[in-house]
């Protein structure tokens, strides 16, 4: 047999352990596509920035306290009393909009690059599965300072389940466990919160698995056939890699140090009221497009289906598009529709912090009709009529390449 | 061709939102020392904000979030603390015999709100006085609008009806406030010496208050400058090393 | 021949010290990234400002002692007798399993001040309430493994390796002291 490892230790460990041989070939000699750019540098974002969520999170456990009374204290005991607690906490609720604006991105990019068509759905699923879970974690989290948003966004988001025809009232009291938002859901919203970026860790294992079984797409889309194509990830893309780490850390600091609520709402330093509502209960950024399509519907039960089924959706899209070529740089007509679509997607999320009226109203119906229309009848009539532009046969053919 | 369309339909996007929004009152802004990445806070306006935090906003408003030992940032000495916090009186107990009991206030103990709790505090003056130890974070360009509040007390136009025990001030919501106007020049004889103009007590409150809601503010952005010419340098390395890696394939 | 060996030496050098330069620079950040993590489970600056705390005495008669909680331990605070000082002071120091005079461990002769922690395994001995055993020497008795402590709170018989420990403080005037 063939050693794997200088080091005897190390041999004989992973002889009985593989950990190690699993961990070199993910990492080290993986063979990646030579040709990715810089926008495939936001997986491993997201993972650094899920790892800097945990640990700041855990800590942050480690000085809070879930209770209606003490729980809006024990936030400012952190910031004010906690060595570093200022720190940490700022590194939590700004990570929480790093780690979405990273994962839109991710997702712009498979979109964008067709990386969701065969044979990666199911890399794509495990991408949505995590998406929908980080929701539930950012709203749950939001929840626990116990400010005015985190009490009346609580309230708001759990009255949705009330849509659900017969039982709905009943789903929600139980998710109260009272007759309001209250002591025990800030409970086990604390509970849940902590167990679910673990979940996370468990669905990106698989989400790697899923990757690493037909490696990473490429910016040319076209299946990759020849060694030379391919090149081992480290020393190449770990340092690609850090060096995007770098970049995002500057960016971050500069959030953290010193622009560190501008992505908050003020409202949430008011300790929450249960007699009073705020004047416009705004989600965070981040749900902001999906808040649109909510409240675009006038009827509840509707408006919670179109939101819930804006992300579903995304699980059927690689049967929905129908073009056989993955990338965009070759499909110039599609090319444009993803550009309208950012756009429109952008244009939800800045509707979704207007009061509904008016012109408001109007726009985000549009958009919400565009947003499903792409999916329902761009994409699947687009694959049947594009012209697409002729595929290099590798990617040293790729006249893009630099 | 497309770039350019798209990059226009972004940028247009990005003016929409304030043309768009309703005309709101343009906030009297300050040169405040603690903003921009250099900020600080200057301890003589913070003593003078502490002075009229006391003799004026304390009769109704609490800073419960505030502890005696913490003035040690504002400049005073431990002993001007301990003697400070002796004026206060502060409930404790239970004692040996299992009764409350009132003593002096020590540096360990949190400023003294005026009100037991908020009912009293509604019960006694009809509204609620909000607990100023966070108010300049739980309001949008809290520092700018608690000034312009502050400064921004007139008599209502002649065509609007002010509703019996409120007060005209544009810069409310409504225009209308529950709290009387609160500073006027010479309202306070501040011990240094400086002249107490209206503008002066205010800027020295948001000033004060401001502290009050970021403690942290001065170290963080200090922090924040190190850690920033850290990242740039390691930054600026790792790409030097990235293109130095990639070099010997990139041929 | 030699010329191109020389040169792609150079780039080596080049290559190694880059890389050992910017892998030491994010060493090092990442050691002081760590550091607020690590810190942070720290005590918290209302914990330590609580960790000076003032006593009065003026209440504790002679023959009797007090027990104050001090940073969330307990403090004995021993009025002593006479007949107690003299019996701490009379003892033969090789006689003792950790040598201290019982000088040493007061400021004020009547006055022994110390952490009411077994120095075995943590518990907390008896011989603060008048009905409490006090243990073959007159001072505390630990229920838990059966250590004897005498009256200036040194360790005298049993498993516990050492003296009960005094903790730092001063008079601030006759009737009060201060701990921390």
């Amino acid at each position: 047999m063939t050693k794997k490892f200088k080091n005897k230790t190390l041999e004989w460990l992973d002889y009985r352990l593989p950990i190690f041989s699993v961990l070199r070939e993910a990492l080290v000699d993986h063979p990646t596509p030579r040709n990715l750019n810089y926008w495939w540098n936001f997986g491993s974002l997201a993972g650094i920035t899920l790892i800097i969520m945990i640990v700041s999170g855990l800590l942050l456990s480690m000085h809070y306290v879930a209770h209606v009374d003490l729980a809006f204290d024990s936030v400012e005991h952190i910031m004010r009393d906690v060595n570093y607690g200022w720190l940490i906490r700022y590194i939590h609720s700004v990570g929480a909009s790093m780690f979405f604006l990273i994962v839109y991105i991710h997702i712009g990019r498979g979109l964008y690059y067709g990386s969701y068509k065969s044979p990666r759905e199911v890399l794509w699923w495990l991408g949505i599965i995590i998406f929908l879970l980080m929701i539930a974690a950012a709203f749950l989290g939001y929840t626990l300072p116990w400010g005015q948003m985190s009490f009346w966004g609580a309230t708001v988001i759990t009255n949705l389940f009330s849509a659900i025809p017969l039982v709905g009232d009943n789903i929600v009291t139980w998710l109260w466990g009272g007759f309001s938002v209250d002591n025990p859901t800030l409970n086990r919203f604390y509970s849940l919160h902590f167990l679910i970026p673990f979940l996370i860790v468990g669905v990106v294992f698989f989400h790697i698995i899923a990757l690493h079984k037909f490696g990473s797409n490429n910016p040319t889309g076209i299946d990759l056939n020849f060694k030379q194509e391919k090149i081992p990830f480290h020393p190449y893309y770990t340092i690609k890699d850090f060096f995007g780490f770098g970049i995002f850390f500057i960016i971050f600091s500069i959030f953290i140090f010193f622009l560190p609520n501008a992505l908050g709402h003020p409202d949430n330093y008011i300790p929450a009221d249960p007699l009073v509502t705020p004047e416009h209960i705004v989600p965070e950024w981040y749900f902001l497009p999906f808040y649109a399509i909510l409240r675009a519907i006038p009827f509840k039960l509707l408006g919670v289906i179109a939101m819930l089924g804006s992300i579903f959706i995304l699980f059927v899209l690689p049967w929905l598009d129908t073009c056989k070529v993955r990338s965009c740089r070759f499909r110039p007509i599609y090319k444009q529709f993803y550009w309208i679509f950012i756009f429109n997607f952008i244009v939800l999320g800045w509707i979704g912090s207007k009061v509904p009226e008016g012109h408001y109203l109007i726009i985000s119906r549009i958009c919400t009709a565009y947003y499903f229309m792409h999916f329902l009848f761009i994409l699947p009539i687009l694959g049947m009529f594009e012209k697409t532009l002729p595929l290099p046969t590798n990617i040293f053919k790729d006249s893009k390449k630099k | 061709m497309l770039k350019k369309i798209f990059f226009i339909l972004f940028t247009l996007f990005f003016f929409i939102p304030n043309s768009f929004s309703k005309e709101d009152v343009k906030l009297k802004k300050q040169n405040w020392s603690f903003q921009g990445i250099f900020g600080r806070f200057d301890n003589s306006t913070l003593q003078r904000g502490l002075q009229v935090y006391q003799e004026v906003c304390s009769a109704c408003h609490g800073v419960k979030r505030l502890r005696f030992r913490e003035l040690t940032n504002l400049g005073f000495t431990k002993e001007q603390i301990v003697n400070y916090a002796k004026t206060f009186e502060i409930l404790d107990g239970p004692n040996e015999l299992g009764e409350m009991f009132i003593r002096p206030g020590e540096p360990t103990d949190t400023f003294v709100s005026p009100y037991k709790n908020k009912e009293e505090a509604i019960a006694i003056n009809g509204a609620y006085p909000p607990d100023l130890s966070l108010l300049t974070k739980a309001m949008k360009n809290g520092p700018d609008y608690i000034y312009s509040l502050l400064v921004g007390y007139e008599d209502p136009p002649n065509d609007f009806e002010l509703p019996d025990g409120l007060y005209y001030n544009p810069y409310h919501d409504g225009s209308v406030i529950a709290i009387p106007q609160p500073l006027y020049d010479e309202a306070i004889e501040y011990i240094d010496g400086t002249n107490a103009s209206i503008h002066q007590l205010s800027y020295d409150i948001v000033n004060f208050l401001s502290w009050a809601a970021e403690p942290e503010l001065q170290k963080r952005k200090a922090l924040g400058l190190k850690v920033l010419i850290f990242l740039i340098v390691l930054t600026a390395l790792l790409y030097v090393t990235m293109k130095e890696i990639w070099s010997r394939i990139e041929k | 021949m030699i010329n191109k060996k020389k040169i792609s030496n150079l780039t080596k050098d080049r290559r190694s010290f880059l890389k050992l330069t910017t892998t030491s620079m994010a060493a090092l950040g990442s050691a002081f990234a760590i550091w607020p993590f690590i810190d942070s489970m720290n005590p918290s600056a209302d914990v330590l400002a609580l960790s000076v705390k003032e006593f009065d005495l003026s209440n504790i008669e002679e023959g009797s002692s007090k027990t104050v909680k001090w940073r969330g331990k307990p403090v004995f605070i021993k009025h002593r007798t006479k007949k107690e000082i003299d019996e701490a002071r009379e003892v033969n120091l090789s006689e003792l399993k950790d040598p201290e005079k019982d000088e040493d461990r007061v400021q004020k002769p009547e006055w022994l001040i110390v952490v009411g922690v077994c120095s075995h395994l943590g518990c907390i001995p008896l011989g603060q309430k008048t009905s409490d055993a006090k243990g073959e020497f007159n001072g505390w008795f630990c229920p838990c493994h059966g250590s004897h402590y005498d009256s200036s709170g040194r360790v005298r018989k049993g498993p516990a390796p050492k003296n009960l420990q005094v903790p730092k403080y001063k008079f601030i005037n006759k009737n009060k002291i201060q701990i921390g």
